[in-house]
Parts: structure tokens; sequence; C-alpha cells
């Protein structure tokens, strides 16, 4: 009887999951294929290189459309693209941002950068109204690109997503939809994209950006290294993240053992 | 229940406090002599893991809110700001988003185990039912939680919920304007969300008060559902017996909690929420956090946006009315073999609702959806009245000495 009932309860749960699964499987888009990172896992750390080829990218390609709302002097991050602080203060100055605050005229005034500033929007898009007008569709800034983007997991996987610390879906949908552009006479088919029509025409061609450390310049590198950068721009903090979270955990384990020890002395009376 | 109280003012100082406000003596009848069952198994630590979590959610939030700012142009920069520019933001952010989540998944445990065992029966219904407004108050303050950060989720979020109270006739639209201080969920939306958000979690301790003094005047329910017979065989003392016991069971807890915060911080987030809320575009897919999905999936899976509603409201209403819906004498499900096969026919409907809550809408995920639904009340509407008045239980132990001692040792004690 006890078995009967436990078999039906098995059955039941399978026949749910099944239906699941199935619901999942509906779907006809191809699902970005898994990369491999620098930054994935416990010990994942950015890979200075990469980032530094990688803003090289976005500042010779994505930033003629795309704005980037993060701080000049950001990139000084030493868990970052880790650039020196006379580096970054060049880099500010060779943009013009605009003052917060009128000068003693009253007028608002556009001035070379300092470090503190934001990367001003692309010179031909001061708003996104302006870039919907002349694109069709404003360009996101890519600020958060990295953790805005995902693609459906489905099930099972998003279960196993949780051991095998897999949180760079947004990386790789990154990367997929910049080599996903697989029709040569359609700039704008995408493989990747949800049902294929992307805004943005193909933005990476083999050479476009030259590279100074002899990293080919194909557009598998610079997606996956433009990929990266933004990876980094999406969560500066990821690196000083996971050195306090492994020593958290280890901490937390230990203790956990210990108050399982003192648990089992206090209680050895009690049965 | 009465005279565990043992306390003996030690110091002058304890004396004089004592005997002008006996708080000393308060907290020790509470937290050292009260008698906790000895049988008590680790699914009687939630408890103690969501007063945890509960000051954990306040301590975050006060901070965060001392950075957030409660404006439709600002709130979504000041996040960022906080991830990014903050101290130590991006801890105190991420502890408080998965602390949300770990504070649902254990009170669901917490709510599974009274089911389970029948800790609401009689006399303990007003322990449950405090337990639910808590419960309640949880939700809410969730969702207003969720909304905060005005990303695409949290605005398509508002709108989809606050929307449900148009579905009420005549009133329904005037309450909706007065929820959203507006004709759509914008600025005032906002800044309302974010005041509640701050005052609900202080009602939620008020009710938690409540909770915890009505236990101790019931005393603990326990795995097998008899009562205390004798205090000196059945119980033990709460510290150190009890006290060691959550502690040790926080510390697996936070093991678990911490992976989350530290290395999949976003797992439970939805992308899109990281996009700024724009009410000109609605997200393909509108999905709310995995602790309201069940709730969500009965809501869809009814046609009719009215009796969805109300179906919504009777899924949360009638667990309240669970110690006059279950009839069976016998409280703890180990002895009823019957129940324990529904009750996890129950778990698997409320799994599945949650799974295909997620989910995009699509024929087939609907039929399984209502099937599953019809199980969620069938549990609670047809099932529990009638398995007390037909099934077969086991004989009970006379005690709960003899239900967990070895029998020489309970005959010698």
């Amino acid at each position: 009887m006890m078995t009967r009932l436990k078999t039906s309860l098995l059955a039941f749960a399978l026949l749910v999951a099944g239906a699941g699964f199935a619901a999942a499987q509906e779907a006809d888009q191809p699902k970005p294929p898994r990369q491999e990172w620098s930054f994935h896992g416990v010990f994942g750390r950015f890979d200075q290189a990469q980032l530094q080829r990688g803003f090289q990218v976005y500042r010779e390609v994505c930033s003629n459309c795309h704005r980037l709302s993060i701080a000049f002097r950001t990139l000084e991050d030493p868990d970052g693209p880790g650039y020196s602080e006379a580096q970054v203060k060049t880099l500010a100055a060779s943009y013009q941002v605009t003052n917060d605050e009128p000068n003693d005229q009253g007028k608002i005034f556009q001035r070379p950068g300092t470090p503190a500033d934001v990367f001003p929007p692309p010179e031909a898009f001061p708003n996104d109204q302006a870039a919907a007008a002349a694109l069709g569709k404003a360009p996101p800034d890519m600020w958060l690109l990295a953790k805005s983007r995902k693609y459906e997991r489905g099930f099972p996987w998003f279960i196993f997503d949780i051991f095998t610390d897999y949180q760079e879906i947004g990386s790789d949908y990154i990367y997929a939809i910049l080599t996903g552009y697989t029709h040569k006479d359609d700039p704008q088919w995408n493989l990747y994209y949800p049902g294929h029509k992307i805004a943005m025409p193909a933005p990476l061609q083999d050479g476009a950006v030259k590279y100074t450390d002899g990293t080919p310049g194909t557009v598998q590198n610079y997606a996956k290294d433009v990929a990266a950068f933004l990876s980094w721009a999406a969560e500066p903090t990821m690196v000083e993240r996971k050195k306090i979270g492994f020593r958290a955990i280890v901490f937390l384990i230990v203790l956990s053992v210990l108050m399982y020890l003192v648990k089992r002395r206090i209680w050895a009376d009690a049965h | 229940m009465d005279g565990h109280s043992t306390y003996v003012p030690k110091s002058g100082f304890a004396r004089w406090l004592e005997s002008r406000l006996p708080i000393l003596g308060l907290a020790h009848s509470s937290f050292v002599s009260y008698p906790t069952p000895r049988n008590l198994n680790y699914f009687w630590t939630f408890g103690a893991i969501l007063s945890v979590m509960l000051a954990v959610q306040i301590i975050t939030g006060v901070i965060l809110a001392m950075h957030y700012v409660p404006d439709s142009k600002l709130a979504f920069d000041s996040i960022e700001h906080i991830m990014r520019d903050v101290n130590y933001g991006w801890l105190i952010r991420y502890l408080h988003t998965n602390g949300a989540s770990f504070f649902f998944l254990a009170v669901y445990l917490h709510i599974f185990r009274g089911i389970y065992y029948g800790s609401y029966k009689a006399p303990r219904e007003v322990l449950w039912i405090l337990g639910m407004i808590i419960y309640v108050l949880m939700m809410a303050t969730a969702f207003m939680g969720y909304v905060l950060p005005w990303g695409q989720m949290s605005f398509a979020g508002a709108t989809v919920i606050t929307n449900l109270f148009t579905a009420i006739p005549l009133v329904g639209t005037g309450i909706a304007h007065w929820l959203w201080g507006g004709y759509a969920v914008g600025d005032p939306t906002l800044n309302r969300f974010f005041a509640l958000h701050y005052l609900l979690p202080f009602m939620i301790v008020g009710v938690v008060v409540l909770h915890v003094w009505a236990l101790h005047v019931v005393g603990q329910n326990n795995p097998d559902g008899v009562d205390v017979k004798d205090v000196k065989r059945d119980t033990v003392p709460f510290t150190p017996y009890a006290t060691v016991k959550d502690m040790f069971v926080v510390c697996v807890f936070f093991v678990i909690y911490a992976w989350f915060v530290f290395f999949i911080p976003n797992y439970l987030l939805d992308a899109d929420n990281y996009n700024p809320a724009n009410p000109l575009v609605t997200p393909a897919h509108i999905v709310p956090e995995w602790y309201l999905l069940p709730f969500y999936a009965i809501l869809r899976a009814i046609p009719n946006k009215l009796i969805g509603v109300l179906a919504l409201a009777a899924a949360i209403g009638l667990l309240v009315l669970l110690p006059w819906l279950d009839t069976s004498p016998v409280r703890s499900g180990k002895y009823r073999p019957m129940f324990r096969f529904f009750f996890w026919l129950f778990v698997i409907c409320c799994v599945g609702l949650g799974y295909l809550g997620s989910q995009e809408v699509s024929a087939s995920a609907t039929l399984v959806a209502r099937i599953l639904t019809l199980g969620y009340f069938g549990f609670l509407l047809v099932v529990l009245p009638v398995l007390g008045l037909v099934e077969k239980t086991r004989p009970v132990p006379t005690s709960i000495a003899d239900a967990v001692l070895p029998k020489g040792a309970a005959a010698a004690e």
C-alpha cells in the first residue's frame, strides 16, 4: 500500500516535471553557447590585458553609438582594467564634457573631462531621442549590459546553475550576439537575437581594431574582449566580492562544524 | 507551561531592576528556562532562522535607505551608486535582495512543517493565524521592495499587481488610482512604496512578538503531536539545548545564503530589472519573484480576471482557515498515512505551480496549471475536511518521552 502510494507520488512529480520540460523545449531559438571566461568560478579574476583590449574595442567601435555611464576613474581599478592614474587623466582630458553647473556668466559650458567625470554620451547622439530619431531605436547604455541581458536556461539547467556558479549568462549572450551575424547578405539578421531581426547592424569586422599586444584582430577576439570588458563594467566589485566570499564561506563552514560538535556534546545526556 | 520561570536575580543591579521592570525574568523564562519538547527535529529550527533573517533584512535595509533615493528619475542610478561607490554597498544590497529570498525559503519550510505536523490545531489556532498575518505582511513588503530599484521588472510588477484591484466591480479603478497616487504607476507610487517598505518590517516585528508570545502560552507542537504531560520527562530547557541547536542550523543556513550572496548574487533576480523602468516598453515576459510564482500561476490559470483575483486571495485566505478545515483529531502527519500522501501531492502542486508561473503562457502549460490549481484547492477544501472523518490513523504514543527515549530509559527515569 505505502509503496504504491509512493510510486504514484513519484510518477505524478515526474509528470509535472515532464510537462515543464516539454514547455521549455517548445522555443526554436538557439541558445548562446557557453564560453570560457577568466572571471568564471569561485577563484575567477578578470584578465587585465583582455579588459584593456575590450576597452579599446568599446572606444573605437561601440562608443560611436552607445554610451557607457561609468566614471573614468573606475578604469584605474587594479582588479579591473588597471590603467595608471596618468593614463586615465590623459584619457579623460581627451573628452569634452558638459559642466553640471553654469559658469559665472550663467552659461552651461563644455570643458575637458577629469577622472571623476562619467563618460559623455556619443557625440552624434547627445540623448536617447536623438539616437532613436537617427537609428530607429536608441542603442542601450552599455554599463549594465552584461547584467541586463539573458537567455532562458530552461529546466533542468537552471537548477544546475546554482551549483556550477554560472553567472556569465550576460557575457555569453553579448558574445553570441556579436558573433551571430551569420547571414552575409543581411547585416541585421542575428542567429541569437530573439526573432532574429536586430536593430544593430553587424558592428565588428575582422581587422577593424588594431590590437597592440599581438592578439589577432578577429571578430571572435573583439567580441570576447569587449564582452569581458562589459562584464567588468557591469560589476566592477566582482573580484572583491569573490575574495571576501571565499573567506566568509570557509569561516561559516568551520563555525558550523564547531557548532555541530558543541551541539552533540550538549545533547549527549538528553537522549 | 506555568511556573517555569526559575529566575533569581544574582547581582544587586539585577534585583533592583527586576523589582521595577521584570524584564530579565521575562527574557529568562522565554529563552532560557522555557521547556521545549525533547523530540523536536531540525524542522523546528526555522523560527530561529526567521528571527535572524528578519534582523538581517532590517539592518541591511536601514543602511540601504541611507543611500537610496525614492525618486523615479534617480532611484535606478542610486542603486548603482550603492553597488559601485558606497563602501561595501554591493555586499549590503546583495545581502538584502538575496535575504528576502532566503527569508521566504525559510518561511515556506516553516509553514510546510506546520501543515505536516498539524501545528495549527487546537490550541494553536491563534498562533497559526498570527503566522499567516506575518506571511501576508512579508509578501506585501517584498513586493514593494522589488519596486524600489525602478527597473523594468519593478515597473511591470507594480503595474500588474496594482492592476489586480481594477478587477473589483465599481470601486476597483478608484482603488487602483488611489494606490498609484495618479492615473498610472509613477513617482507618487514609488514614494509611498518606499515609505511602506520601511514601515511594514516593523509591523512584522510587532506581530512576531505576538507570535512568540502565543507560542510561549500554548507551547511548541512536536513531531509526535502529543501534549507535554510531564515537563521533567518530556522537555528540555530552551538554553542550552534549543539555543545551541538553533545556532548550529543558522550557521548552516548562512553557508547557503553566503553562496548566493557572494557567488550567484543575481541568480534570483530578473536580468531585465537591470534595465531602467521605461513605461513605453513592456517586458516580453513579466514574472514576479520566485516566492510569489505559485499564486501568479493560479491567477493566470483562470480565464476570468475577477475570479482569478478571488482565487488568488482564496489561495492565501484558506490557509488561515486550516485549523477548521482539517477535521482530524490527530495532529502529526507521522500517524496519518493517507494525509501524508495527500500532503506530498499538495507540495508537488505548489512547486509545479511555481515552475509554471515562471514559464510563458502556452496551451499545455495552462492546462497543467489548471489541474494543479484544482489540486491546491482540492487539498484544502476537500481532502483535509474529509480525511479527518474517514482516515484510519496509527496509534499515537502516550507521551513524548515514550516516543523518543529508549524503552528501558523511559521507564527508569
